[in-house]
């Protein structure tokens, strides 16, 4: 195989029509700048977290709070936003049925990096009441990363709040590394993601 | 004295620099002060600077073809060009800028070129929400550039100059010399026209949460977010000292600058934070009846 094709994706779930439509680039690593910068640009990352305002699950209602004067997520720098373009912290709020992780895939993969996955309530850990359903994944970290896992069901806002500020740590010390983890990994993740999504009709990856 | 190209350059590179670092930190005041409105402690004042700061060091961007790509640059240039005409401070060699004899006419061509750029550029990124966001934006720019411009057209026979510099000139010595005083009528009709132009509620029909969310840079990313946000904070600043000159006598120094400026913003964020969204239609109507009556009131005034 050529380096140029090594450097496709193969786009296999798309008709050949469709194929020419969608992008095959594959994905790149990022190695991370200068320690200095890098430190400063960690700082502001980990005070600037925009969440994806999309709720995946019952999790979802307990986001609501925290815009609230409340619980007031603004302070700590986060802050909603509805698309997953401007978007870097995805928030899995709950049990995900199969339907929608695939939208999930979508969104995140459309999420540009460097990006962060926080998981709601035991659902996306093991399952939580729905283990044994037919249609709700068990382990979200099979089909993407995750880098905070926040337990509960459902946990509260203020364990929320708490997530967001073990996150930030996360992405102080350099640690919340999901996007190149993803894309080092993609092949495996595909594998995971297209044993469970049957109609397959998107490109392999998302841009 | 003739300065050297090098020196003009110099100077219009501070002077935009200090402009944006200062409509930056003002985006980052109004939403304290929005916050403690709702009774809610709010962001820090130095949000926006980190926000553009994550959004420039983002690392991966997609572009959806050339016009997208340029979407952008044309609304930076559009805040850019606004500013660098408008003689920021009066007497100031580093503030003044590129001030000429026909400049009040070439910042108004100024302020609309930049949705007109970003119009085209969101259009390419095919997104349904974006053209929505534009066709509303256009729609509502036309309806307030007419009291606007009226209003412009009022003070420009009142004082029978195309020059700011010579607008605000003829301002100085005494409170009573603003135009507030001189030409009330025209100020309330600018200001009318200013809610519109600041996109706070209730005219923020073009950003529109809740509704069409957010409206032209939906598909805006990584570093041409950062462009935009950027020239969020220019473009807001450049239009605060744009109606400072016309209306409220100038500055003389970058303090008065800061405050008139703080103050007449002041009166976007009040109306904002008293009032909800209008609809799309509700806010042209609005823009035709009483602001524009108002201005055409301020021309027969000042030509009688």
């Amino acid at each position: 195989m050529s380096d140029k094709e090594k450097d496709r994706l193969e786009n296999k779930g798309l008709s050949p029509q469709e194929r020419p439509l969608f992008c095959d680039k594959r994905p790149k690593t990022y190695k991370p700048l200068n320690k200095y910068w890098e430190k400063f640009l960690n700082w502001a990352r980990a005070n600037s977290l925009w969440i994806l305002a999309y709720g995946t699950g019952c999790g979802a209602i307990e986001l609501r709070p925290l815009m609230t004067s409340r619980f007031d997520m603004y302070r700590w720098g986060i802050a909603p936003r509805p698309t997953p373009r401007q978007a870097g912290v995805f928030i899995i709020g709950g049990y995900l049925s199969i339907k929608t992780l695939k939208r999930v895939i979508r969104s995140y993969e459309q999420m540009q990096g460097p990006k962060f996955v926080i998981g709601l309530g035991s659902c996306t850990i093991n399952g939580g009441m729905y283990w044994d359903s037919y249609n709700t994944i068990n382990r979200l970290d099979h089909y993407i990363p995750v880098d905070v896992y926040v337990t509960g069901c459902m946990p509260r806002p203020e364990a929320i709040i708490a997530g967001f500020n073990k996150l930030k740590e996360l992405i102080k010390q350099g640690k919340a590394d999901g996007d190149n983890e993803y894309v080092k990994n993609l092949e495996w993740y595909k594998k995971n993601q297209k044993q469970i999504i049957k109609d397959w009709d998107m490109p392999d990856y998302n841009w | 004295m003739q300065e050297s190209l090098f020196t003009t350059i110099g100077y219009a590179v501070i002077s935009l620099a200090a402009i944006t670092l200062y409509g930056i930190s003002l985006n980052g005041i109004v939403r304290k002060i929005v916050a403690r409105v709702h009774g809610r402690f709010g962001p820090p004042v130095w949000q926006p600077f980190i926000d553009i700061f994550k959004n420039y060091a983002r690392r991966r961007s997609v572009a959806h073809g050339t016009m997208f790509f340029l979407g952008p640059v044309f609304r930076l240039a559009g805040g850019v060009g606004t500013y660098l005409f408008i003689p920021a401070i009066l007497g100031s060699a580093i503030f003044s800028n590129f001030s000429f004899a026909g400049d009040v006419l070439l910042v108004m061509y100024f302020i609309f070129f930049g949705q007109l750029g970003m119009a085209l550029g969101a259009g390419e990124s095919g997104h349904p929400y974006s053209p929505m966001g534009v066709g509303r934006g256009l729609s509502q720019m036309t309806a307030f550039e007419l009291p606007f411009a009226l209003s412009v057209i009022a003070i420009v026979i009142q004082y029978n100059t195309l020059s700011i510099t010579q607008i605000v000139q003829a301002q100085q010595g005494s409170i009573l010399n603003w135009t507030l005083f001189t030409n009330p009528l025209a100020v309330i009709a600018g200001l009318f026209a200013m809610l519109g132009m600041n996109m706070h509620s209730p005219f923020d029909i073009v950003i529109a949460p809740q509704e069409i969310p957010i409206g032209p840079p939906t598909e805006y990313h990584s570093q041409y977010l950062g462009m935009l946000q950027t020239n969020r904070g220019l473009f807001t600043a450049a239009k605060l000292v744009l109606f400072m000159n016309l209306y409220f006598g100038g500055a003389t120094n970058f303090i008065e600058l800061i405050v008139k400026t703080f103050f007449i913003y002041m009166v976007s964020v009040a109306v904002g934070v008293a009032f909800p969204r209008f609809r799309t239609e509700e806010s042209i109507r609005f823009f035709l009846k009483v602001p524009l009556i108002i201005a055409l009131a301020a021309i027969i005034f000042v030509s009688l």
